[in-house]
């Protein structure tokens, strides 16, 4: 229910209220999969290990994503300002940015696989391909998301003076950016040896 | 009786316009009134009961002789892996939640849920994962790997039980998950004015701290299941020893969220016992301040015992003395709570309904559990202890003697709230007798025939261990027997009570929180008017005060709602009739605009076609058929996790999504077009 | 659009985001993301030895502090957020690194499967 801020009794929206929550929960997830591939670093089973990571296409498509965080708070700030065609403008921006991440990482798992590496072949491929893999699902559904934000602020479903819908869709865009962040250092670049 | 009608149309309606009624069969499918939501997990939970039940029927039958042949090593997994599972995912847990559900909005006083429709969802997808699970049976693939699924043996056993386990166990899980995202939602932000933190019920924070809990132990859980999904179906290596893989990291997942989870079961049971045995001693509770303290401490450290589980696994000694050492600690938050519900009965005017006789079960029962929980702790004790029957005491003292006895007083004490109707009190107290002695019958021996050294999930009761422990587990299958009987009380007791039980009125219980104060069976709104809260026990502040003279007097009807002036010396005032603050006054018009219960006349005296008066209309979340719909596609996606079935996966993600964009985009059915300007950029 | 919550049933003072970054800002703050990332990069062609993990680590801890204190706002809401996103951090933070300190104990592969 979007009752009327000023009546819940911490002053804030329901919805974004809610958001946070979720996000807190997003964390313990993620960081089950970041436990297991910090086990299994070394357990290749005889086949790649890191080694086999292509750290300059990955930092273009980490920079990508992060540069989409950019893009995401200056929707929502066009937004609050009530300036819809920017918004809508930042908002395929951050989208497209997203497309371009997943299509890296789609990509990038390719290559993986005709290289050897494969989700089946390791317990160290297993959790690399989970942990990523998951993260891009999160990122899919965030495109989906903002797409869907973008097409219904053109038909009037998401209005000029509702910034909220769009800040709690940022807010959700920052947190998959943030798990990158993590997993960009702890997966690609610490040399673990 | 609130009926409800339809309101007049305003805008024209469509297939796809937001459902307006709220009778019948429709108004369950559609709803998103907590009440009803409530309700519905309730009857849920008796049938898994029953289905958990019979599993326990044949593992007592099996181990009822030494040697048995009943049933086969394979049937016999199959059914103490159900029996847990159902129990503990499919009974406690969302009986907790029929509660939650019920209650958190009446207790802080408010209409509903901060998400009326995931709320819907929750409860949708809760059903069709119990059901998914129990569909198991028609494809003969019962998971058979205990509930615990220690991988590697759960990834290995041949066929698809294990993956129904995993499949099954991921669908309650986003169930829950929504439900906690929703209720600590609510608590946090939806109290009425003047509830502060300090004057919520105990139970509101015995749920806050469950549904962090939930908040934070279900994720780990649902990472822990896809991994296990991946190695039994897909063929990822997550726990194969044969390529490196560590079974230990299933342990540590597993219960990290497993630790947790029992202090999720438990912990609605200890508000629920917080709020019957103040009202059945007529005293506040003891120790409020220290009850809540010690209930966030429990929640914390329970996150932080989890591997006094795996004592006799590869933990090494600094692990094990770590956790030995936090599981002693978490018994004196535990301690503090036993020894306050004591102190709340001392002294006071003691009232054994049958509500109170549960709760009284429950400290004492759980108190029991307890003590053997404490041995666990002892690490060379658990060594002996594991994996033997006395392990199995334990938990069911605490889990039945605890979790379930208090949530069945919380059935007998609330039953007049839901239905406006009394549970009859002589079958009541025949109930509590024949499930306390069922109880202590199947669950008491069963520490002997531990420490005698009676292996658990074992089929067959070996001959070797001597005729006592035969004799011991003779005792626990008759005392099944006595249980069933107990239920089969307890289900007519509630039938007939619901057909034809004695008229409660709003209070029959004298009470002292919010919830009382609206009138009984709830009406849609919950309150006519939200009342305002001023003090802890605020219901019953606002009936009796401490006049000048130091004694308690009902304070007459039609005193300040805000202040519950005391009544002079001398006044002779009853309460009867005077603790409904929330009897509709004719002025206070519910609007048509929206589809709402109307209060007869036969009962208050309110005008339900009144025109609606802009400064009384009240506003209640519209029905909806989303959450339903979009849980269908659990349907095509659990399979194909199960069966490693890429379209079915496709398929069932495909619908979510297209359920989650209806959800979003249908309409409010006032037709503003769920206009809601941001009031402040918050 | 600023407004503050009622006295009766607040917890928490409405922080108004008076400080809300501008445009201007928010691509200054993205920009030294961009340095710490092009920092980050660096460490695979320079070899830094035994400060290559501390720093990696700081980099990220900083990069993670920012985007959630400035792009998702925390700095300027109410605290109740904050409190949520610690909750959740620092749980999992201290869950999986005592899980992994007992995992690493035995390592896999030890031949004690």
């Amino acid at each position: 229910m979007s009752a009327a801020v000023e009546e819940t009794s911490m002053g804030i929206d329901n919805r974004k209220l809610g958001m946070w929550v979720f996000l807190g929960s997003e964390f313990m997830f993620f960081g089950a999969f970041i436990t297991a591939y910090l086990l299994y670093l070394n357990t290749t089973a005889g086949g790649p290990d890191g080694e086999i990571f292509d750290i300059v296409y990955t930092s273009i498509s980490s920079f990508v994503l992060l540069m989409s965080s950019l893009t995401m708070v200056l929707a929502h700030n066009a937004h609050v300002h009530g300036d819809m065609r920017r918004m809508r403008l930042w908002i395929l921006a951050t989208a497209l940015q997203g497309l371009v991440f997943v299509g890296g990482q789609a990509y990038e798992f390719t290559k993986f696989v005709n290289e050897g590496l494969v989700p089946t072949g390791s317990p160290f491929a297993s959790a690399f391909f989970v942990l990523t893999g998951f993260h891009g699902v999160h990122v899919t559904v965030g495109v989906i998301l903002l797409l869907g934000l973008w097409s219904y602020s053109h038909t009037g479903k998401v209005k000029s003076d509702q910034p909220l819908k769009t800040e709690i869709i940022g807010l959700y865009w920052h947190f998959v950016d943030i798990i990158w962040v993590i997993i960009f250092v702890v997966v690609y670049l610490i040399p673990w040896g | 009786m609130a009926t409800t009608t339809a309101p007049p149309q305003t805008k024209s309606r469509s297939l796809l316009s937001r459902p307006t009624a709220l009778d019948g069969f429709k108004g369950y499918l559609a709803t998103t009134d907590h009440k009803k939501i409530g309700i519905m997990y309730f009857w849920s939970v008796l049938v898994f009961f029953f289905f958990g039940g019979v599993a326990s029927w044949v593992i007592r039958a099996q181990l009822a002789v030494a040697e048995n042949t009943l049933v086969n090593e394979e049937i016999y997994n199959q059914a103490f892996t159900l029996h847990g599972l159902t129990m503990i995912f499919l009974v406690v847990m969302p009986l907790g939640a029929a509660f939650f559900n019920y209650l958190i909005p009446l207790q802080i006083g408010a209409r509903d849920v901060a998400f009326p429709r995931l709320n819907a969802f929750s409860f949708w997808t809760f059903l069709f994962g119990g059901l998914f699970l129990y569909s198991s049976l028609f494809f003969q693939a019962v998971p058979n790997g205990g509930w615990f699924g220690y991988a590697p043996l759960s990834t290995q056993i041949p066929g698809n039980n294990m993956a129904f386990y995993a499949v099954g166990l991921q669908i309650v899980g986003i169930a829950s998950l929504s439900a906690a995202v929703n209720f600590i939602t609510t608590i946090l932000n939806m109290r009425a004015p003047g509830m502060e933190f300090m004057r919520m019920p105990v139970f509101i924070w015995m749920s806050l701290i469950t549904n962090f809990l939930l908040l934070f132990a279900l994720p780990i859980i649902a990472a822990a299941l896809f991994m296990l999904n991946g190695d039994v179906v897909f063929g990822t290596q997550f726990f194969q020893p044969a390529t490196g893989g560590d079974p230990i990291l299933w342990q540590h997942l597993f219960w990290l969220f497993g630790h947790p989870e029992v202090y999720i079961m438990i912990l609605p049971a200890m508000g629920i016992v917080s709020e019957v045995m103040p009202t059945f001693s007529r005293k506040p509770l003891f120790g409020y301040t220290a009850m809540v303290f010690a209930g966030v401490a429990i929640g914390f450290i329970g996150f932080g015992v989890w591997a006094h589980h795996m004592f006799t696994s590869a933990v090494g000694p600094i692990g094990r003395v770590a956790f030995g050492m936090t599981t002693m600690f978490i018994a004196v938050p535990t301690g503090i709570k036993i020894f306050n519900w004591v102190f709340t009965m001392w002294g006071g005017k003691v009232r054994f309904t049958p509500a109170m006789l549960f709760s009284v079960g429950f400290v004492s029962m759980f108190t029991i559990g307890g003590l053997s929980g404490v041995t666990h702790a002892i690490v060379p004790h658990d060594a002996q202890q594991t994996d033997t029957y006395w392990v199995v005491a334990h938990f069911h003292y605490v889990l039945f003697g605890g979790a379930l006895f208090g949530l069945v007083s919380g059935i007998y004490y609330w039953f007049p709230k839901v239905t406006g109707k009394l549970l009859d009190e002589t079958l009541g107290k025949w109930h509590f007798w024949t499930w306390l002695i069922g109880f202590n019958l199947t669950f008491g021996p069963m520490h002997m025939s531990g420490l005698l050294g009676q292996p658990r999930r074992t089929a067959v009761l070996p001959a070797e261990l001597g005729p006592d422990v035969v004799l011991y587990n003779r005792l626990s299958t008759a005392g099944v027997a006595v249980l069933t009987i107990s239920a089969l009380i307890f289900l007519s007791n509630l039938i007939t009570s619901l057909r034809s039980g004695e008229a409660s009125g709003d209070d029959p219980w004298d009470a002292r929180t919010l919830e009382w104060m609206t009138p009984s069976p709830t009406p849609y709104v919950n309150f006519h008017e939200i009342p305002t809260v001023t003090a802890r026990d605020e219901f019953w502040e606002r009936k009796y005060a401490e006049a000048e003279d130091g004694v308690v007097r009902p304070v007459p009807a039609g005193a300040s709602q805000d202040h519950g002036d005391p009544a002079p010396v001398g006044d002779t005032a009853t309460v009867e009739g005077t603790g409904n603050a929330n009897a509709v006054p004719d002025d206070i018009a519910v609007t048509e605009d929206v589809a709402l219960a109307k209060v007869t006349s036969d009962d208050h005296g309110g005008n339900p076609d009144a025109a609606g008066d802009a400064e009384h209309h009240i506003h209640m979340p519209d029905p909806s058929y989303w959450p339903l719909i979009s849980c269908v596609g659990f349907i095509p996606l659990g399979y194909g996790l199960a069966f490693a079935s890429p379209t079915l996966i496709a398929l069932g993600a495909l619908w979510l999504l297209i359920g989650m964009f209806g959800w979003i985009l249908e309409p409010v059915a006032e037709g503003d077009d769920d206009y809601d300007p941001d009031v402040v950029h918050a | 659009m600023a407004d503050t919550a009622t006295e009766a049933t607040s917890d928490v003072a409405v922080e108004n985001d008076h400080h809300e970054p501008t445009p201007r800002e928010y691509v200054q703050i993205a920009a030294a993301l961009a340095v710490m990332t092009a920092m980050e990069f660096s460490t695979y062609f320079i070899d830094f030895g035994l400060l290559s993990t501390p720093l990696l680590l700081v980099l990220m801890a900083i990069k993670f502090v920012m985007i959630a204190g400035f792009f998702m706002h925390l700095k300027f809401d109410t605290r109740v957020f904050r409190q949520l996103m610690l909750l959740g951090l620092g749980g999992a933070l201290t869950l999986y690194l005592a899980a992994t300190l007992a995992l690493h104990e035995f390592p896999a592969g030890t031949g004690l499967g």
